[in-house]
């Protein structure tokens, strides 16, 4: 009786019409048995862009899709394959806006440069507030 | 009828704005003396905006469905506390609240300011006044949250799922007020600017203002984070979310603000960057009202994808700002630094305090609208986000944290004792952490492992300013320093922790299984079918154990059918070590049920730091204005200071 | 305070304002695009999924014809609307083949059995991974390949009746 209802309750609360009716990968939501394997593909995961949300990385996404691409990462990571070398993978199909981890391309110098910068004109502005040299 | 009191009363109060905006030009242009009608009509805009917004209360709580707002926010079925609170969880509704706050802060601005000349008040509220008239020209002619809806429909469209917790009710306010409350500062600062008296009876004046707006906003951002962590299910706090980042801005500036604004008091120095950072900080508050509502950034928080509305806000800050900055470069010759200072000194401490800070509101700036930069230029679509900022504001902010611990040991003037010395213990308490992290967890990053070696000295030297005299001697507003200082620290070992020690377990598990995570192991005995008010839900009952006790956790996957959509409600449970996080998903084909649980020690120093760091605040601005409390004894005293 | 650094806030504000003028004049395009173009479809087998339908393999996709690749499935709500203007497209010569994304046989047949079948070939994609591989990003989208396996155009969203010229001239300058 219970699993009828709980059966029903599933169905009448069918969410949203943009969701299949297949489960979720085999390894979108479950770890991988290396402990050390398993802290690469999540420090991946935070990297990657969920690619149907609103600006969130695939490790905290409840979409489907996403879904899909943690077990695509899991899996890949298992068969030995290197973090940087799945990110490139993804970066040659969806462009450099699927990495959250900005790359080392020219276009990205301006990030990297900007404390940098930042901090030499914050220097410069103050440079006459304060006494560097002692006066006689 | 509520509604349409509540649409007259805005009129009425936009009436009032441009007249005092008026007044400000006839006080400055001539010489006529203002101060009386200005303080009563601002006091009177107020109050009509706060009729406005009560009325806009009463429709969401009555859940009148003519009104068109209610209609597509609210519906009957919604708990009543959601059908108020409701009324700032959409576009219009909170945009009134926003000019609510900034209308009635000029009305307290008017009431209670008495340390600025008459002058100087008559130009800081024909400022606020022309700041508020954009925003009711906004409301009241692209927002109106008092438009009717013919024929009245028999129910609304319900209030997003995500929106109907308690967090809404604190959140949005709270951060409003911190937000908006810096438009005082940014009046006072365009005010003074004109008048061209920028001293330390201005700073005195701005510094209670400054003091409430940023305990407010510490509050607001500290509860909007603890509300994402157990909402969204997976365990964040922060994300580095372009909203996140508009509400960050102005805390980094009105924490700069405070910090300069002590200089200016206490030695009359700083004068161009307090009034940069006075306008800076309501500036970013804008900008962050503006990227919300606009749609131009992608964001979980974006209220609504209007780009015509995005225009008239743009227009807005483009005015505002760019009139404040011109005022700015015209007047800010006249502001005359002194000395340089002394190389160790407490103004030396303060100014790069002032420069990392203002470095760190730089880097979040730049990275939050690096892509669209990046897009104009090239047409190229990058994207920024934790890593970036994680990568960047983290060792900046450790260092800051580190200078936290020296600054306050610094006297003015000069180096005072020596402080090397008075640092020595809580150096080597921070070495000793870091040699602890070293031996128990030698893969730890690098960041994590800083943050609780600087978390711990942290510790231990915010604590060294009250230790030199008599503690209970010690004035409010040291002890408000010194708690502020202490929870940053907090907050930082809360998010080392967090960091390093978090266990996770992702896994399928069916009826009497057990998982471990951590030190605990966690049996799901069954999962049933639930239902509440508006939603359906399936429930997962935990028990879980690590030795002695067991505890039992309930965590569920909500549907709601009005707006259709499916959250997840997690199940904390709170120890003093650490909470146990526990998410339940779909249904395996196995049979099982997808779990997702997280042991997080120490998780909750990060909240506990930012409480105590509006802690800090709260007691210092109660110290600074106790003794002014104190010394209204007579009515006739307090009718003379004010009408002098 | 020199002139320089009393004016650099206004010249700064300037230039974001502009920047959001043009974020405002020309709005975020949402749709995440495949960089594939021009580059040979990624080798991939897929399974049938229904008994009366070939597989789809990459090497079926290089035929020496142009040929339309249809990503699609029976939970998604446009693909409904989609597969009456992909009818249309065959009826005018098109050859569509089709990725069936995280379907079943039963839904997929009754889709097809309610809606129209204009598919030569379908491929199952039980979890994205194709999709994955050829740089989509969601259904329903579709591919115009040309003879030799390369893609060259991509067209995301379902497609509507007035895109129907267009996906033919991709397809023509394809050939």
């Amino acid at each position: 009786m219970k699993r009828t209802i709980l059966f029903l309750a599933l169905i009448a609360a069918q969410p949203s019409l943009a969701d299949s009716n297949l489960p979720p990968a085999y390894w979108s939501n479950r770890q991988l048995p290396d402990p050390r394997q398993e802290a690469q593909a999540e420090a991946l995961m935070e990297q990657l862009r969920c690619l149907v949300c609103q600006g969130q990385s695939i490790a905290d996404s409840d979409a489907e899709l996403a879904g899909d691409m943690r077990d695509l990462v899991r899996r890949r990571i298992a068969a030995g394959e290197k973090p940087a070398a799945i990110r490139a993978w993804l970066i040659q199909r969806y462009g450099t806006w699927i990495s959250y981890k900005p790359t080392s391309e020219p276009a990205a110098w301006p990030l990297w440069l900007a404390p940098l910068v930042l901090l030499l004109i914050g220097a410069w502005l103050i440079r006459r507030r304060i006494k560097l040299k002692a006066t006689a | 009828m509520i509604a349409e009191t509540g649409l007259a009363a805005l009129w009425l109060a936009a009436g009032l704005a441009a007249l005092q905006f008026l007044f400000m030009f006839v006080e400055l242009r001539g010489s006529v003396a203002l101060a009386r009608p200005m303080r009563s009509i601002a006091v009177a805009q107020g109050l009509l905006t706060m009729i406005a917004f009560a009325m806009l209360l009463i429709v969401f709580a009555r859940s009148d469905m003519s009104v068109k707002l209610v209609f597509e926010n609210s519906s009957a079925v919604k708990p009543f506390v959601y059908k108020v609170a409701g009324a700032w969880g959409n576009h219009e509704g909170s945009m009134l609240m926003w000019v609510t706050i900034l209308a009635a802060a000029g009305a307290f601005v008017a009431l209670f300011s008495r340390r600025t000349s008459e002058r100087t008040l008559v130009a800081a509220l024909g400022a606020q006044a022309a700041l508020a008239l954009g925003f009711y020209a906004f409301l009241l002619i692209a927002s109106n949250p008092f438009a009717r809806l013919w024929p009245a429909p028999m129910d609304g469209q319900g209030l997003n799922p995500l929106l109907q917790d308690p967090g809404l009710a604190f959140h949005p306010p709270t951060l409003y007020l911190g937000y908006v409350g810096l438009s005082v500062a940014f009046s006072l600062a365009v005010g003074a600017l004109l008048t061209g008296e920028v001293d330390s009876r201005l700073a005195r004046a701005m510094r209670p203002w400054v003091l409430g707006a940023w305990i407010l906003l510490t509050l607001g951002i500290t509860a909007g984070s603890y509300w994402a962590y157990y909402e969204l299910g997976w365990g964040g706090y922060w994300f580095w979310d372009p909203v996140e980042n508009a509400s960050l801005m102005p805390w980094l500036a009105a924490t700069a603000l405070l910090h300069s604004i002590n200089v200016l008091a206490a030695r009359g120095a700083l004068k161009a960057w307090t009034m940069m950072l006075a306008v800076i900080a309501f500036s970013m508050s804008m900008v962050g009202t503006f990227l919300v509502r606009s749609g131009i950034l992608t964001s979980v928080h974006a209220f609504a994808i209007d780009p015509q509305r995005g225009t008239f806000l743009l227009a807005l800050l483009a005015i505002y700002v760019g009139a404040a900055f011109l005022l700015f470069a015209w007047r800010g010759a006249t502001l005359k630094e002194g000395a340089p200072f002394e190389l160790v000194s407490r103004e030396s401490g303060l100014v790069v305090n002032n420069l990392l800070l203002s470095v760190v509101l730089g880097v979040v700036f730049v990275g939050t609208l690096y892509p669209l930069f990046v897009e104009a230029v090239s047409g190229e679509k990058l994207s920024v986000g934790a890593p970036y900022f994680n990568a960047v504001a983290g060792p900046l902010a450790l260092v800051l944290a580190a200078l936290v611990g020296i600054g306050p040991l610094l006297a003015w003037r000069r180096k005072g004792r020596p402080i090397v010395k008075q640092l020595q213990v809580p150096a080597l308490l921070g070495i000793v952490a870091l040699v602890i992290t070293i031996i128990i967890s030698p893969a730890m990053h690098i960041l994590p492992r800083l943050g609780f070696m600087v978390g711990t000295y942290l510790l231990a030297a915010s604590i060294l300013p009250l230790l030199r005299r008599n503690p209970l001697r010690a004035p409010l507003a040291t002890w408000g320093m010194v708690v502020a200082h202490f929870g940053i620290a907090v907050a930082l070992l809360g998010m080392a922790a967090n960091a390093a020690f978090t266990s996770e377990r992702l896994a399928v598990a069916r009826p009497g299984e057990i998982l471990t995570v951590g030190p605990w192991q966690v049996q799901l005995q069954e999962v049933t079918p639930t239902a509440g008010k508006n939603w359906t839900a399936v429930e997962a009952e935990l028990h879980a154990s690590r030795g002695s006790g067991v505890v039992t956790l309930k965590p569920q996957s909500r549907y709601f059918t009005d707006p259709p959509t499916e959250t997840s409600e997690s199940a904390i449970r709170t120890f003093w070590n650490g909470q146990l996080y526990t998410v339940v998903g779909k249904p395996d084909p196995s049979g099982g049920w997808q779990l997702r649980l997280w042991w997080k020690p120490f998780v909750t120093l990060i909240w506990a730091g930012g409480a105590l760091i509006a802690l800090g605040g709260a007691l210092a601005m109660l110290g600074r204005l106790w003794p002014i409390l104190r010394r209204r004894e007579s009515a006739a005293d307090w009718r003379r200071q004010r009408y002098a | 305070m020199s002139r320089a650094i009393r004016f650099a806030p206004i010249i700064l504000l300037l230039l974001v304002i502009v920047a959001l003028v043009w974020r405002l004049a020309t709005p975020a395009d949402t749709d995440v695009h495949s960089t594939l173009r021009g580059k040979p479809t990624p080798a991939f087998a897929l399974p049938a999924i229904l008994p009366n339908k070939p597989p789809l393999t990459s090497a079926d996709l290089a035929t020496g014809q142009p040929r339309l690749l249809n990503i699609f499935a029976s939970w998604c709500v446009p693909c409904v609307g989609e597969v009456k203007v992909l009818q249309q497209l065959k009826n005018r010569g098109v050859i569509i083949d089709g990725i069936a994304v995280r379907d079943r046989p039963d839904d997929l047949m009754d889709f097809l059995a309610r809606n129209g079948d204009p598919y030569e070939r379908i491929g199952s994609d039980r979890q994205s991974q194709v999709q994955i591989d050829l740089g989509s990003s969601g259904v329903p989208e579709s591919f115009v390949i040309d003879g030799h396996g390369v893609i060259r155009y991509q067209h995301i969203g379902a497609i509507e009746p007035e895109d129907v010229s267009l996906i033919l001239s991709k397809l023509e300058q394809a050939k």
